[in-house]
């Protein structure tokens, strides 16, 4: 029987052309996942299923949930169906609950607001619901006592509380690590089968989709450019846009081979401790080793990988590394000098490290060209060329990284976010370091955009020997891109090794869990 | 929740401590002998330094700081030079203004702009936030001394539905509320303006978190969801306003007191910078920095009231 029928939807917001002739048909206890890259209209279109459409949206055609038109729904009656007829979950379990009320009472509105029911009697559900979910606290605990992983467990169970016909994922597992996204797409397929609801899931990550949809949609620019069910679609792509999308997600690049060279980059032993809140109220304070007796080394012109989840570290050693912090035991080195004296870093090693992070909106000044932007590095140098030789570096440093010279003048809103993460590139290039280190730096980018700069990555490589530390939570990228890789758990190293080593053959037992959790495409063959 | 009202209180008790040591340091530097101002220009010096032992002006500065410290705690403020009377009894007898004054115009401002900034922030864009809005622009900009001229040019001269000034005391306590009703206007509008500005900002911050998504998703209508989940999250910031508001109300209220005659602290204060009374200005600018750090004291405990997440921090 069909569930949700969506008959030739389109969507302007104020004018601007959203979505166009959308089709769509799933059935109680399917999951059809709609994939596309950011902007393509999938948010949208769960939005205009849910009657949630923002201000000035004027949709067109049929959205025909259990024989209701949505679009032609008053939103007293929609207010009666969200929640009981259909159910959502959002991409940012951080940031999705009242910080100001309890778990067991955020669960228990959803059903107060929809049945005459007593307090107490809510109460109970929503316990009994969490404890459906997996989650292992109390209904008296408030969203900042949780993890990401189980805040996202609250949410889906105050979106199927009242076991709705079906449920819609937005991004459900995109913040979360990939043990924590194995264990929450686990939930929502038990959750499916047990309920017999429809799940209309919406990701990014084509692994996923792969994994778990019974059916695919994918979306290009506000329409579907191809359905199929999963396994006939993955087989026999029709599209040359779905076809692109799945090699991008797939792309692999290949890096020049090192040459055997000295050793740069020394760290020996480092722990690093934070402060933590006192215990008691004039007790001294108590300290959280963040570093447990880190050791490695990057050799010259080597391309090193740190993976691991949120919260095990990864963030403290970058900035132990670029002499941001002191380190409480042990020391890092460049090139033999301690890239951290006295108060402050050491400036002698600090212009030969640069850095990358990953948010490309947040991560400029708005008010400063881009010129600007890309020398901020000179002022470690102690003659920072000036005139012509600036002008010439600028150029250069664009160039290098696929933009125009003349892109100088801009200002930094003026590019997507795949151009400003080369422009951050050149920002870290533009003073030659020895060592560059990549925070995440392609983890915010839609897949063929990431493709694209991990191909300006490679590219680099070759023209000049550059060392890197490639940081992400994405296991397939690491493994692209790098030499030699660490694997790092609650602050310590665990294992490093040779990358396809490592990844062919993991030793450790987390290293094994991080690999097995992480989704993996099928084999396309030739289809692509 | 303990830990954390204690360590309020520990920075309470500095507060006050360092406090009290600014304003025995600044009334001790500011020129003007209040002996010498006391005598008159043609005193002879003699006079002056026997009337400077009598006032303790002679003692080192340590001596007369702990003096001071030491009576404040058994609530002796000692003797006004001026009045001749004991400085507790001054400020006991004007307190009684001054606090319900500052009270009421706090209560009165609370109700005037908690309902105008949600009303204004529930419709946004729509003529009820921007009349809203351009009346609290209009509270801003207006002084409130001014205000409270034409307050008594309509309510008490044309409309004689009030008295023009002065204060009949607490014997009767309508009459007490009645005196005071016209200041504590004065006195509020300009702050409810303010304080309706902070919670309609507040708040649309707040609507456009993903928890209020959550919650229409969940089936609650956007005033339920306003109600329910954006108001108590906005309260905050609007707390750390009202906080600030009752210092400036019960300290602010040296002009209202001077235009509607109020025998309050304001007025206090004033006379006794006049006459160079520095142990009733010391006094009560002492008390009135007391209150407001109880004051805050209070905003912070209500802070941890209204958010579970500060009361796991020490």
């Amino acid at each position: 029987m069909t569930l949700l029928a969506i008959k030739d939807l389109s969507l302007s917001i104020n004018g601007t052309q959203i979505l166009h002739n959308i089709d769509l048909d799933m059935q109680a206890g399917e999951i059809v996942a709609i994939t596309g890259e950011s902007g393509s209209g999938k948010s949208m279109t769960a939005l205009a299923v849910m009657g949630l459409l923002p201000q000035g949206a004027s949709p067109k055609g049929t959205v025909t949930l259990d024989g209701t038109d949505i679009l032609q729904t008053t939103e007293p009656d929609l207010c009666k169906m969200r929640g009981n007829a259909m159910g959502m979950v959002f991409q940012e379990p951080m940031t999705a609950l009242n910080p100001v009320q309890t778990i067991g009472n955020q669960v228990a509105e959803t059903i107060l607001i929809h049945e005459k029911t007593s307090k107490a009697e809510a109460q109970k559900r929503a316990a009994a619901m969490l404890h459906r979910v997996g989650l292992k606290v109390l209904p008296t605990r408030y969203p900042h006592e949780l993890s990401g992983g189980q805040r996202q467990r609250v949410v889906i169970a105050m979106a199927i509380a009242l076991r709705p016909k079906l449920l819609i994922a937005d991004e459900p597992t995109t913040a979360l690590d990939v043990t924590t996204q194995a264990r929450i797409l686990d939930l929502l397929r038990d959750l499916v089968r047990e309920f017999d609801m429809g799940l209309l899931l919406i990701t990014h990550d084509l692994a996923v989709v792969a994994d778990v949809a019974d059916q695919i949609v994918v979306m290009q620019k506000g329409q579907v450019v191809e359905v199929g069910k999963t396994k006939t679609l993955l087989a026999n792509m029709q599209h040359s846009y779905t076809k692109a999308l799945f090699k991008a997600s797939t792309h692999t690049v290949s890096l020049p081979d090192t040459v055997a060279s000295a050793p740069m980059l020394n760290v020996r032993n480092v722990n690093r401790d934070y402060p933590a809140a006192r215990k008691t109220l004039l007790g001294a304070k108590p300290t959280f080793r963040a570093l447990h007796d880190i050791s490695f080394q990057i050799n010259q012109g080597e391309r090193v990988g740190l993976v691991g989840e949120s919260g095990c570290g990864k963030s403290t050693l970058t900035r132990a590394i670029l002499g941001l912090e002191d380190v409480q035991g042990g020391e890092i080195t460049l090139d033999g000098a301690p890239v951290f004296t006295g108060k402050r870093p050491n400036l002698a090693v600090r212009r030969k490290m640069q850095v990358v992070f990953q948010d490309p909106y947040s991560s400029f000044n708005p008010r400063h060209r881009v010129d600007r932007l890309i020398t901020e590095p000179f002022h470690l140098l102690e003659s920072p060329p000036t005139g012509a030789a600036r002008e010439d570096a600028i150029a250069k440093a664009l160039t290098d990284v696929g933009l125009l010279p003349n892109d100088a003048t801009k200002y930094i809103h003026e590019f997507s976010g795949g151009q400003r993460q080369r422009i951050a590139i050149a920002r870290a290039l533009i003073i030659a370091p020895e060592l560059i280190i990549f925070d995440e730096a392609v983890s915010a980018l839609d897949v063929s955009v990431r493709a694209q700069v991990l191909d300006l990555i490679a590219d680099l490589c070759r023209k000049r020997p550059l060392a890197y530390l490639f940081i992400s939570h994405d296991l397939s990228v690491v493994r692209t891109v790098t030499d030699r890789v660490m694997v790092m758990q609650a602050g310590k190293i665990v294992e490093q090794g040779e990358t396809e080593t490592v990844f062919a053959n993991p030793q450790n037992p987390y290293t094994q869990t991080l690999i097995a959790a992480a989704p993996k495409l099928p084999d396309l063959g030739v289809a692509v | 929740m303990i830990r954390y009202a204690l360590g309020r209180l520990t920075s309470l008790i500095i507060s006050l401590v360092v406090a009290s040591i600014v304003i025995f340091a600044v009334i001790e530097v500011i020129p003007g002998d209040p002996a010498a101002f006391m005598l008159g220009v043609n005193a002879r010096p003699d006079t002056i330094a026997a009337l400077r032992a009598e006032m303790g002006l002679d003692q080192p500065l340590i001596t007369r700081y702990l003096d001071w410290v030491t009576g404040l705690l058994r609530c002796d403020f000692g003797q006004s030079w001026t009045y001749k009377t004991p400085v507790a009894e001054l400020i006991n007898d004007r307190i009684w203004v001054s606090l319900p004054l500052a009270i009421y115009a706090l209560i009165l401002s609370t109700l005037i702009a908690f309902p105008a900034g949600i009303y204004a922030a529930s419709r946004r864009g729509g003529a009820g936030d921007v009349t809203i809005m351009s009346a609290t622009q209009l509270g801003v900009a207006i002084p409130n001394f001014w205000f409270a001229m034409i307050l008594v040019l309509i309510f008490a001269i044309n409309l004689r539905w009030f008295s023009a000034g002065g204060f009949p005391g607490w014997d009767n306590p309508l009459q007490a509320i009645k005196s005071l009703t016209l200041p504590a206007i004065a006195l509020a509008l300009p702050q409810a303006a303010i304080l309706a500005r902070v919670m309609r900002s507040s708040l649309l911050d707040m609507l456009g978190e993903d928890f209020i998504r959550t919650a229409r998703a969940k089936g609650l209508s956007r005033r339920q969801a306003l109600w329910k989940h954006a108001v108590r999250n906005a309260l905050i910031p609007v707390l750390t306003i009202i906080g600030l508001q009752f210092s400036f109300l019960l300290a602010g209220g040296i002009i209202i007191e001077q235009v509607f005659f109020l025998p309050g602290l304001g007025r206090l204060i004033f006379q006794s910078i006049s006459a160079r009374d520095l142990i009733v200005v010391e006094s009560v600018v002492m008390l009135l920095v007391f209150t407001v750090i109880i004051v805050n004291f209070l905003v912070d405990l209500a802070y941890a009231a209204v958010d579970p997440r500060l009361r796991t921090k020490a």
